[in-house]
Order: structure tokens, then sequence, then C-alpha cells
């Protein structure tokens, strides 16, 4: 069993079945009436369209980079993104296109010159590469996030808000404790504690992250306790967790997918200043954050390295950018009530 | 001398996702001086657009008045800049709203909002101002108007709130006030004293009155002539006591019908069947017709004319259009239902 | 009025503790404190008898239930004891780090409050033409731009290009300005564009009401509705929204103190980031506890000050 958690098939598994079931649900969700009101106004907004087709691309990236086998020569894993832009190291950076190195005090040659199309940073990586790994980063710090705070934010905003008193109590003295500690110093406490890496970064966003949703969810589910079809159901006998799971939940979900899509952009925001703090996923693992923070001794250089910076800010920019797009779109497209302008 | 106001084939339109809504479609009426119009009609027929319309503060961007005259003393309206727009505004023609609770500024005192009103337009000094504030308070008959100049608007009662807008819109003395449903979210009690109040200063005054409600009785009261507004479009027009005395048009007498004995305040509209449709949904034809007790195949087809039946009393129905030929004979059964007025071709051959 | 502030500062207490408890749980019951001696301790490999002495230093020698007392009753009182990295009182260095951490933070604040609410006028008062669109979607990118690049970049082009004068340090006093240019230009820069895209539809929003079509009927021209009516109203949100940009300002001064060398409270921090210096951490942690309940206090004040339907009581 534990082989197999740590096998390729595995790891392969868990990204496939992730995309399979996010394409599911939004093929299923069509069918539901107000959904599919919301399919035909977005499928009518054209910027929002392009700006999906943006966050698909990035998003095949990162599939690309999530899928792959372990090298038998050497013994590490190397996925389809590495087999097709990964190149062979150089010893420092070079500007795009360059055939001689930058920064050296007698620039020498390259071993692929001509082929950075996008340079090489520092220790000699492409920089188009290492820009395009940082895709999957910037997925799973989003994605995982929201399936660590989603969840949590759903149940502890549902009882509060449904079943009141002391509950209610307890979820509000808890989300307002950790809400009157500014966020980005929770994030920093949680992240020296919990030590650094992917997965801890996720769980310490994911802590800060659901306070703003379960407060939300339990709004909702406030005014949804007092409807009519909800004493109806509950003078018919239906048990509690039937009402909540059958009855106020679906209502509150155009909400809750409102609130999570606006929230990827600030997430993937989030891991750039972390890694400039000095409290971001690491150096060996492949991130924009990382990227930029390099960039802080490269500008000061002569000549100056803008490359790796530009890249990766870039690769950045255009994927918030679609995602507040998208996500604004997305709103105004579910709920009209909540609309921007 | 021209009539105070005359309006002639307004048109106000919206740009709506479902397309072009013509809220206001071809409209033309008159006040005369020290006159009372009144303009009835269900929810949605387009007399508070209508009225906006007329100070050119129909909600932007989406509405816009597509055409038509407004002929204001003579002067067209519609052709002023921006700027004189402003100044006709408050100043020769002043509006009151439905929705007391809402329509002032909450976060500014009653006082300053009426001297506002007045130094404007520049007929009076800051001191001048607050003096006469206190006084139009005391006029409109607030207890204590010194008071009530430094209270905000949510420590007045919706009534209060009401005297106080009256206030406002009557500072500048205008030659025509504009009455939106002025006592519809009031109590029947302090409709009363409210209805009483502006018929006073109408006449103190010599003011003309455009006044818009769904009250049949205030109406009978207040107003020497009625416009009877359907779908966008005046369907009867003419004196109070004839419309009243014998509605033509169906819709108008769907409306009166309820109405057993004359002055009867308090009382909405009769509840005709159906409701109104959307703007830019309405039938091609007759707007009337899908919800008329008298129709028949020709109501679908060719738009009723706004036709003079004589001259003082339009009805834009086909019943009193004598080019219509295939009017069913008389005694013809209704199509929908029995009629509860007087049989119709009795009096189409009046 | 002060009846109602002393009964907030009551209500904070539980949420002080709170607070406190959390850093306790987070620090205290998850790292070891050998590991931390261990960590801080200069020399390479020290002996039992140091680590003891450092622990017992610390206060982390104590059993876990005195540890806790100590750590809630000192952070209520404002005692944070000393650095484990470098054994320094905490307290002064805070002492020290808050004057120019709240120059820099306060005209962050101001400047920006100032510059998001103009734009968003300007932007309302346009509003439906192709000003109105072009202004939100230049919001959206700048919204989307990393406080970061901001940083980086603008430091790069004044700097650099621009042969712009200091570009990192701190000087007390009226000189303090040549320094404190830049990362206040930085940091409005980074907070504006979501600022004032919210701050538009708030606009927006009053602009519908009602008693602007009144005021628009009694004759005030379309620039006094919107700066005296419009605004006025506006305001109330504003204020309510303003609490928000704590965190935002916390984050900056972190940023761009450490960016610009300026000897901030941001500066200590990230100083104790990198020796994993947790006392000082717990500190700040709560200090910024403190600094986000105060200022919802002053929201509220100042929410009852421009709203006349809300009184404290
Ligand atoms: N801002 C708007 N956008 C689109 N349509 C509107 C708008 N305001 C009003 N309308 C349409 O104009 C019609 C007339 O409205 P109104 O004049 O308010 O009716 P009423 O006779 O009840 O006062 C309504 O059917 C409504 O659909
Ligand atoms: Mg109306």
């Amino acid at each position: 069993m534990g082989r197999f958690f740590q096998s390729d098939l595995f790891y392969n598994l868990v990204p496939l079945l992730v995309t399979a079931a996010l394409i599911f649900v939004v093929v299923r969700a069509r069918r539901q009436p107000l959904w599919a009101e919301a399919y035909r106004r977005i499928g009518r907004n054209k910027i929002a369209l392009t700006a999906l087709g943006v966050i698909c691309l990035y998003g095949f990236v990162a599939l690309l980079d999530s899928i792959g086998s372990t090298d038998p020569k050497t013994q590490t894993r190397r996925t389809l993104l590495d087999r097709v832009f990964e190149k062979e190291k150089e010893k420092t950076y070079s500007a795009p296109g360059a055939r001689m190195t930058t920064g050296e005090p007698i620039p020498s040659p390259l071993k692929a010159p001509g082929t950075h199309l996008l340079g090489t940073d520092g220790v000699g990586d492409d920089v188009l590469y290492r820009t395009l790994k940082g895709c999957r980063t910037a997925f799973i710090i989003g994605g995982l996030t929201s399936l660590i705070a989603t969840p949590l934010a759903l149940c502890l905003g549902l009882l509060a808000g449904y079943f009141g008193r002391r509950t209610d109590d307890a979820v509000q003295y808890t989300y307002t404790v950790l809400s009157s500690v500014p966020s980005i110093l929770l994030l920093i406490a949680l992240i020296l504690v919990l030590g650094r890496g992917l997965l801890q970064i996720c769980l310490a966003l994911g802590i800060t992250r659901w306070v703003g949703l379960c407060r939300l969810t339990r709004g909702e589910t406030l005014k949804h306790r007092d409807r009519d079809y909800v004493r109806a159901a509950r003078a018919l006998g239906v048990s509690n967790a039937r009402i909540l799971a059958r009855h106020i939940l679906p209502n509150l979900l155009p909400v809750v997918i409102i609130s999570v899509t606006l929230g990827f952009s600030g997430l993937i925001l989030s891991e750039a200043i972390l890694s400039y703090l000095g409290v971001g996923v690491g150096a060996e693992i492949g991130s924009w954050g990382n990227m930029i923070d390099a960039a802080r001794d490269e500008l000061a250089r002569d000549p100056v390295i803008w490359w790796n910076l530009t890249s990766a800010a870039t690769a950045l920019f255009v994927l918030v950018l679609a995602f507040n797009i998208f996500g604004d779109a997305l709103r105004d497209a579910v709920d009209p009530r909540l609309r921007s302008s | 001398m021209p009539p105070l106001l005359q309006v002639e084939n307004l048109r106000t339109y919206f740009h709506t996702p479902r397309g072009i809504a013509k809220a206001v479609d071809g409209v033309s009426f008159q006040v005369e001086q020290g006159k009372t119009l009144a303009i009835v009609g269900e929810s949605g027929c387009g007399k508070s657009i209508t009225a906006l319309s007329l100070l050119q503060l129909v909600p932007e961007p989406a509405g816009y008045i597509e055409g038509g005259r407004i002929l204001f003393e003579g002067r067209d309206l519609l052709d002023l800049t921006w700027d004189q727009m402003r100044r006709v505004r408050g100043d020769d023609i002043a509006m009151i709203f439905q929705e007391p609770m809402t329509s002032l500024n909450p976060t500014f005192t009653i006082g300053y909002q009426l001297v506002e009103a007045m130094t404007m337009h520049g007929k009076f000094t800051g001191a001048q101002a607050r003096q006469r504030a206190k006084d139009l308070l005391a006029r409109v008959g607030l207890q204590d108007p010194a008071q009530a100049l430094r209270q905000y608007p949510h420590e007045l009662s919706g009534g209060m709130r009401q005297r106080v807008m009256i206030a406002i819109a009557l500072s500048n003395e205008p030659k025509l006030l504009i009455a939106d449903e002025p006592t519809t979210a009031l109590d029947v009690t302090v409709q009363a004293q409210i209805l009483a109040l502006i018929r006073d200063l109408q006449r103190e005054q010599n003011m003309g009155v455009l006044l818009i409600t769904h009250d049949l009785g205030i109406v009978a009261e207040t107003s020497e002539e009625v416009a009877v507004m359907y779908a966008g479009q005046i369907v009867e027009y003419g004196p109070t006591s004839a419309i009243f005395h014998e509605p033509r048009h169906p819709y108008a007498r769907g409306l009166f019908a309820s109405l057993p004995a004359r002055g009867r305040r308090g009382q909405d509209l009769a509840t005709l069947e159906g409701i109104v449709p959307p703007p830019t949904a309405w039938p091609p034809a007759c707007r009337f017709e899908p919800r008329c007790a008298y129709r028949w195949d020709t109501c679908a087809q060719v738009p009723p004319k706004y036709h003079p039946a004589d001259s003082d009393r339009p009805v834009r129905c086909h019943l009193y259009d004598p080019e219509i030929a295939d009017r069913p004979a008389r005694g013809a059964a209704p199509i929908a239902k029995e009629p509860v007025a007087p049989d119709p071709t009795v009096e189409a051959a009046r | 009025m002060l009846r109602y502030v002393l009964r907030r500062i009551l209500y904070a207490v539980p949420i002080l503790v709170g607070v406190a408890l959390l850093t306790f749980v987070l620090f205290y019951a998850s790292a070891s404190p050998q590991s931390l001696a261990r960590r801080n301790l200069s020399t390479r490999n020290p002996t039992q008898e140091q680590i003891q002495q450092w622990l017992k230093d610390h206060g982390y020698d104590k059993p876990l239930s005195v540890q806790f007392k100590n750590h809630v009753t000192g952070l209520l009182v404002f005692r944070f004891g000393k650095s484990d990295a470098t054994g320094e009182p905490i307290w002064n260095r805070i002492k020290q780090g808050a004057g120019p951490s709240g120059l820099v933070a306060s005209l962050v604040f101001l400047t920006g409050l100032t510059a998001a609410i103009s734009f968003a006028v300007a932007v309302a008062y346009f509003r439906g033409t192709y000003v109105d669109y072009f202004g939100t979607f230049l919001c959206v990118l700048l919204m989307s731009i990393v406080f970061i690049v901001y940083v980086i970049g603008l430091q790069y082009l004044l700097g650099k290009i621009l042969k712009y004068g200091p570009i990192a340090g701190f000087q007390t006093g009226i000189a303090a300005w040549k320094f404190v240019l830049l990362p206040v230009v930085i940091g409005v820069l980074a907070g504006l564009g979501s600022e004032t895209r919210l701050f538009r539809t708030f606009l927006l929003d009053e602009i519908n009401q009602d008693y602007v079509r009144t005021a628009r009927a009694k004759g005030v021209g379309e620039r006094a509705v919107l700066l005296r009516h419009v605004l006025k109203n506006a305001l109330i949100p504003i204020i309510t929204s303003t609490v928000a940009a704590i965190p935002a300002l916390i984050l900056g001064s972190l940023v761009l103190e450490n960016f610009f060398g300026i000897p901030g409270l941001g500066s200590y921090l990230i100083d104790a980031i990198n020796s994993q210096d947790f006392a000082v951490v717990r500190a700040m942690v709560y200090l910024g506890s403190i600094l986000y309940i105060v200022g919802l206090i002053l929201t509220d004040i100042a929410y009852a000050l421009v709203d006349p339907r809300v009184r404290l009581e």
C-alpha cells in the first residue's frame, strides 16, 4: 500500500482524477436552470471566455507538469513538461536567445546557444522552463488551499448558522479571534511553526482563508433557516442533516463558488509575497515567487538581468488577471444582484 | 396664450438586455395654469417615467428620451442645454416622489436640504433662505419648524418627511408641480392631509399640478382632467367628470367599474384580470387586447388609433373608431367574458 | 461615547485572550524548547548546561501550564520578554521601530485613501462612458500585479534610470521625507486598484438612490450631486471598509521597510523570520491583533460621526 502512494501511478492518477472530476462537475452543472443561465451569459461575454481560455491553458501546463514517470537511470521523476522543455544546464545567466553568457567577467559560449528563448537564470536553468514549472505550484496553492478551506468553512458556517446558540458562539469566537490577527502575521507564524513546503503553505493559507467564507456561509444559512421551505421540512420531521444537505447547502453553492473563484487570484499572489518574505515554498520547488524574489539582486547588476523577473511577473500577472476577470464575470452571470457595476 | 405645459408625442425608451423597452410610447397631454391633470393606470404603465421625462431625470444610461416635444410656457425643454435644464428643475418645475422614506438624503439635516433647494437658484441669500425654510415648514404643518430644521430625515415619520418634500418642492414657488403618487406610501389619514395641503398650496400659488396616482378617489376630488395610461400610452383622456361618469376604453371601464361610490379614498385600482406585460413584450397591435373583454380578431392585428371619438375625449380603441367596419354586431358576445360596463356597441353608435 | 469605547475595549479582552492562546498553542506546544535552544545558541554544539541556562533565561523551563499563564498575562500587560535570537528585550525594539513604521504606514494609509476616493469619484462621474470602462479595467490590471513587482520595478525605474536620490536608509525628523517618499508612492500604488474599484461600487450604489433623484430635481448640478450628496453617503461603507486596510498596511510595511532599509517593525519582523526568532514573531502577532482591534473601534467611532442614524450607545 505504501508503495502505491509513492508510485508513478498514484502521482499520475491524482491530477487526472481531479481534472476529470472538475470537468464532470462543470458539464453536469449545466443541467441546473440557474447555472444554465449563467453559462449562457458567460458564453456571450467574449472577455470572460478569453480569460477562461487562459486559465485552461495554464491548467494544461500544470497538468503536463503533474504527469510523468520515473527515469530508471537517475531514479528521478520526470514529468511530460520536463521531457519537452528541460534544457541542458548552462553555467550562469544568459540573455534571451543569446549565444554567450552574461555576468561573467569573460563571457563564455553557451552549450545550447540561441535556444533559450527567455534566457537562463543564475544557475543556468532555462527561464522559460522555470516559468512553466511555476504553473503547477500556482494551481496547487490555489486549488489545495480552496479544498482545505472550503469544506471547513462550509461545515462550521452551516452548523453555526443553523443551530445557533452555543455552536454559533463557539464558531463566531473562533473566527473573530482568527480574523483579528492580520492575515500576513498569522501566515508567517503558521509557516514558521509548520515548516516550509507546498503542503504546509496550503494548510497555513487555508487556516487564514476559511474565516471569510465561514462568515458568509453563516450569514446565508441564517437567512435560509427561517424561510418557509425549511420550516415546512422541519415540521414534516425531516432530519437536520438532511435539511442542511438537501435544502440549505444547494442554495449556498453559487455564493461559495463565486467567492472561491474570486479568492483564487489572491492565493496565487500570496505565494509570491510569502516567497519574498522568506516563508515561501522553498527553493527546490519552481515557483514564480522564487523567481521574483531572486530578481531583487538581479536588477542591481550590470548588465541588468531583467528576463527572470519579467517572465515570472508576466506569467503571474496574466494568470491572476484572468482569474480576476473570470471571477467577476462569473459573479455577474450567476447573481445579478451582486453585480459590480 | 399657450398652456403651461404641453407634451406632444413623448417617447422614452430603455435599453435592456431583452431589447428596447418602450416605457413611454407617444404620450401627449397638457396642463393648464392653476389646474390639475391626473394620470392614472396600474403599476408599470409608465406613469413615473413620463413624469421623470418631463424633468429629464430618466435613469441613465439605460433610459433615454427618444423623441417628442415638452413645451413649457411655449419653449421646448428638450432643446435646452444641460445647465439651462438644471435651472428649470426645482425652480419652474418641482417634483415630489412616491417614496418619502428614501427621497431625502439621510446624512444631511432637513434644514440643509431645504436651504440648498433655495440657494441653488439664486433667488434667496443664505439668511433669507433659512428664514423662509422655517416659514415653509410651518406652512406644511410641522409642529416645531425650528427644531425640524436641525433634524435628520430618520428622525421624522413618513408623513412628516413627505411634508418636508412638499416644502422643498414649493420653496421656489414653481409654476408646475409634479406629484408622483405622493400619498401611496402613507397611512390613509395622513394621505388626506397631504392631499389637502397640496390642493391649498396649489390655490395659493396658482400652480399647475400633474398628479400621478392609482387611487381613483383622489382623482375625483382633485383633478379637472384625467389621462388613463396603459402600457406606455394614453388610452383615454378627458374631463374628470365625464370619464367618471362614463369611462369608454375597456381598460378604463375595468378601472372604474369597481368604484361604487364617487370619491372613495384609499381605494386602489380595481383588480383587472392579468397584469401589465413588460415593456419589451407589448402586444403588437392593441396593447390591452390580451386582457380585453371586448376584443375581436382585428384587435390583435391592427393597432387602434388614438381616435378622437369626440374632440375632447380621445380613446385608443377600435370600438370608437368609425373607420373600423368589422366591429361585432350589436349583441355579439364578447370573446372573453361578459362585459361589466354598458354594452360597447350601443355607445359606439351614439 | 466614552461609555461606548470602554465597553468596546472590554469586549476586546476575550478576543485578545484568544489571540494569546492561539500564539501559545502555535509556538509553545508545537516546537520543542530544546530545538529552539539549539538553534539560537551561538555555539555549534552547546552543552546540556548551556541549553538549560538558555531555557531558564527565556522561561522555557517551567511547566507548560505556568508558561501559559506567564505568556497570557505577559501579553496582556505588554511584557513581551526577550528575543530568542539576540536576548534583547523585545519592547525596546518595538519602541524604536514604531516611529518609522507608523510614519510610513500612516502616510500610505492617508494618501492611499485620498487617492482612491478621488479616482473613484472621477470614475463614477464618467460612469457608463469609456473613461469608466477604461478606469475600471485599469484597476483590475493594477490589482493583478504583485506588490513585489511594484517595489522592484519602481525602484529600478526611479533609482537606476531616473537617478532619483537615496534608495535605502532612514533619517529621523524632516529629512525623513527623502527616504519615505518612494516607499509611500509604492505602497499607495499597490493598493490603489482594488480600493478605487471598491469605492466606485459604493459610489454607484448611492447614485441610484432616491435621494439623488430628489437632489437633481431640486436643480443641484451633477458635480455637486456627486461631491456633496453621494460622496457623504458613500463615505459610510468606505469607512467601514478601511479596517480591511490594516492587514495590507502591515504587509506593506513588511515588504517596503525590508526593501528600503527602513528600521521599522517590518524589518524587525523579517529579521526575526530569518533567524526563526519565535519570541519576536509571537509579540508581533499579538501587536498586530491589538492594532486591528483598535482599528475596528476607531472605525465604529468614525462611522457614527458620518452617519447620523448611528448613535454610540
Ligand atoms: N431603469 C429601468 N430600466 C429598464 N426599464 C425600466 C426602468 N425603469 C422603468 N422601466 C420600465 O418602464 C416601465 C414603466 O415604469 P414606471 O413608469 O415606473 O411605471 P409606473 O406607472 O408604475 O410608475 C416599467 O414597466 C419598467 O419595466
Ligand atoms: Mg411609479
